[in-house]
């Protein structure tokens, strides 16, 4: 190998990404946006959910227990109907999450002492709102029915004690439970994933659709040398993103950093030749850019989205998907960035995640090395 | 006219269906990442680890950990004697949740006083954090109303039989068990069509640029116009074969129900699809090369799906972005996906979604038209 045959290539490649001013752009831009775009488009804090009321009863009581649901940060009565078919045509249009149907004899059952029985029509098609909708509708009413209780046997002289039973929830590493600061760290390995394979997948498709790879080859440039020096550069432009990337979730959305920051650019490093080796697979194996653009899409965004613990937790998936979680390198670098930024392990103990990513990054880089030797062979 | 036509859609199939790659292309991403996105997303939550600190040791304390440990929710993995056993557990990832109940719980319920449940759990994946505590909530809101209960049962038994109440009583509409599967397999259907249908598109008439081939269909006889309807017509047919093909799956592998009309959906599904040519047809007026493509429709594709109500309910984003969705196509497909399978709604309630697709379909694909006579002049 020769230093400035190296040069030489990645020169080459530098002033083709430079000359095509659209790839430039995204280099900078997309991981800006996808920062951006997560940041601020994804919250699990579900607050405010719309729901429609039809108060058949109309009294001071049926008041009294809206006014508690009114007074809940989960609930926005967005509507008032007056009879059935509108409350459902509500929910089934999505303007309400839920109906709470107040029967007419609400009222009346409670002096009389008995069961009023207060009814919340769901939209459980989203699973996750209908939970919190059931929790906290649920607890809303519990607590007006205590109260009623309570309220009822003072009246007739038993002072019962009430049961005040508070749950006092700490959230470690994620005080305020903010989403950005749970998604934006797995945000860098989506990144990484677009520049390292999809990038440099469709570069090299292209020298070789266009035949320029063989040209390339027929100089007295070695195979080890046109590999190298095709992805320095990109290794180089993905770690200039993991730092923007970085900079952004610590100053603009405040996310905190607890970690070393030497740790951050070693598992970097690592993920970077991980993906950059998975492009440069690809392109040898797939000949034209539409596949290599689909398996790169397949093989390396599509895992580092669904199956590193970015959004989804691992341990809540089916046994066999946590098997196949194992096998992929952007599961541990996800779960480095979350420890790093979130819980500040130390780097001693972080080996359970850096040295799977150091034998991947090994076997496929090798693996590529090899591939690329066999198609020119 | 036709008869150009017809012998462009015959080259254009011979083209797509030629290479074994491409063929795998049109059919394998979209089924593999169905059945991934399948069993990987979900936001249910199940057999969360969870250790417990019980320094109570109290009938009550015990009751409340058994209320716990007894849902599908939480597995109760240690009982803990220190409490500087829960920092390193929870540091270490073992469990998820802590659960601690200080000395004199039993004793401030007796006398009415607040007894606090202390709740520790870690917020790294603040998803899980957040179902965890709101379900610790509820189980604690069933623990105090059944111990007031009980108290007053002990106190003023003949009251109690004729005491007033409020029940709530829930009924989870279109998805009673709470699948999160039954959320994410309709919305998968249309962002992987949204995927396939845009790049497929873009990349067919780049590919014709970029080898130079476009400017030899020019010079036929063939007009601008019938060349664009020979180029989508294919995609159209193939995108519409791409959703009945995972509609199907998500039918009869995932067993989510289908209660609405086929027709609806595939009305849907047919305007959802022309706006998709139309950005298709856009992206490609203003790339050079497929590389390029390729980026650009992941520009538009990260926020479409984002913004669609994909993963997260809109009404939990910010104002602003919640006005950016109305653009995204995806959101009105989704809507008339969910409504489909799972609310079993016809026109009448998805015809606002027609309309909106129908006419975004219209504009995108009038600027795509114009703009590619541009740029072919």
């Amino acid at each position: 190998m020769r230093l400035t045959r190296l040069g030489a290539v990645a020169m080459k490649e530098l002033t083709q990404i430079r000359r095509d001013v659209r790839s430039l752009i995204i280099v900078v831009v997309m991981p800006v946006i996808l920062v951006l775009l997560f940041g601020y488009g994804v919250s699990l804090d579900l607050k405010h959910l719309p729901v429609y009321v039809y108060d058949r009863d109309g009294s001071q009581q049926s008041q009294d227990l809206l006014k508690r649901f009114r007074a809940s940060d989960y609930f926005k009565i967005a509507g008032m109907v007056n009879n059935d078919p509108e409350l459902v045509r509500a929910i089934d249009a999505g303007n309400a999450k839920m109906g709470l149907v107040i029967p007419w004899d609400f009222s009346q059952r409670l002096r009389d002492g008995r069961t009023a029985q207060v009814q919340a029509l769901i939209d459980a098609s989203d699973d996750n709102t209908a939970n919190v909708l059931i929790g906290y509708s649920q607890s809303v009413v519990q607590g007006y029915s205590s109260d009623v209780q309570l309220d009822w046997l003072h009246h007739r002289g038993q002072a019962i004690q009430p049961a005040p039973l508070r749950v006092e929830a700490r959230t470690w590493y994620n005080e305020d439970l903010e989403s950005s600061a749970f998604i934006i760290p797995g945000v860098l390995a989506l990144v990484m994933s677009v520049i390292g394979a999809f990038l440099t997948s469709l570069t090299i498709a292209r020298e070789w659709e266009r035949g320029s790879m063989e040209q390339l080859i027929s100089t007295p440039v070695t195979p080890l040398e046109i590999m190298l020096g095709k992805l320095i550069p990109y290794f180089v432009i993905g770690m200039f993103d993991v730092s923007l990337c970085a900079g952004l979730a610590l100053y603009w959305f405040h996310v905190p950093f607890r970690g070393q920051f030497s740790t951050l650019l070693l598992s970097s490093a690592l993920f970077m030749i991980v993906v950059l080796s998975l492009g440069f697979l690809i392109s040898v194996i797939a000949k034209n850019q539409l596949a290599a653009s689909q398996i790169a899409l397949l093989a390396t965004f599509l895992p580092a989205f669904l199956l590193s613990g970015f959004l989804y937790a691992i341990e809540q998936m089916p046994g066999v998907l946590q098997v196949i979680t194992r096998a992929i390198p952007a599961r541990y670098y996800v779960s480095v960035l979350k420890k790093i930024f979130l819980k500040g392990t130390p780097t001693s103990l972080l080996y359970a995640d850096l040295v799977p990513l150091t034998i991947f990054a090994l076997i496929l880089a090798a693996i590529a090395t090899r591939a690329f030797h066999k198609r020119l062979a | 006219m036709l008869a150009r036509l017809k012998q462009l859609l015959i080259k254009e199939f011979i083209q797509v269906f030629r290479d074994k790659r491409t063929r795998f292309v049109l059919f394998g991403p979209p089924i593999i990442q169905m059945l991934i996105f399948g069993y990987a997303a979900t936001f249910e939550i199940r057999h969360v680890r969870t250790v417990v600190l019980d320094q109570d040791h109290s009938q009550e304390s015990r009751d409340l950990i058994s209320r716990a440990s007894s849902t599908p929710y939480f597995d109760v993995e240690r009982q803990l004697t220190d409490q500087r056993q829960i920092p390193e557990i929870i540091d270490r990832g073992d469990a998820v949740v802590a659960l601690q109940i200080n000395a004199g719980f039993a004793e401030n319920l007796r006398k009415g006083q607040t007894a606090p449940v202390q709740v520790i759990v870690d917020g790294t994946n603040s998803n899980t954090a957040l179902i965890a505590v709101g379900y610790l909530g509820q189980i604690a809101g069933v623990f105090a109303q059944d111990y007031q209960h009980d108290r007053m049962y002990r106190i003023a038994p003949q009251w109690v039989e004729r005491m007033p109440q409020v029940q709530l009583e829930q009924r989870p509409w279109y998805n009673p068990d709470l699948r999160s599967r039954w959320f994410f397999v309709p919305g998968v259907i249309g962002s992987l069509t949204l995927v396939l249908v845009t790049t497929l598109t873009a990349f067919a008439v780049v590919r014709e640029r970029e080898i130079g081939t476009l400017e030899q269909i020019m010079v036929t006889p063939i007009r601008p116009f019938e060349f664009i309807l020979g180029k989508t017509l294919p995609f159209f047919l193939i995108g519409l074969l791409d959703v009945s093909l995972i509609a199907t799956i998500g039918t009869f592998w995932f067993h989510v129900p289908f209660r609405g009309q086929i027709a609806v959906l595939f009305t849907g599904a047919v305007l959802f699809i022309l706006c998709m040519l139309g950005v298709g047809l856009l992206i490609s007026t203003v790339s050079s090369t497929q590389q390029q493509a390729m980026v650009t429709a992941f520009f538009f594709i990260m926020p479409a799906i984002t913004f669609s109500g994909f993963g997260f309910p809109i009404s939990t984003m910010p104002p602003w972005l919640q006005y950016c969705t109305y653009l995204s196509p995806l959101r009105y497909f989704l809507v008339v996906l969910r409504g489909s399978y799972l609310k079993g709604v016809g026109m009448n309630v998805l015809w606002p979604q027609m309309l909106a697709m129908g006419a975004l379909g219209f504009a995108l694909l009038m600027m795509s038209v114009l703009r590619f006579h541009k740029a072919l002049d």
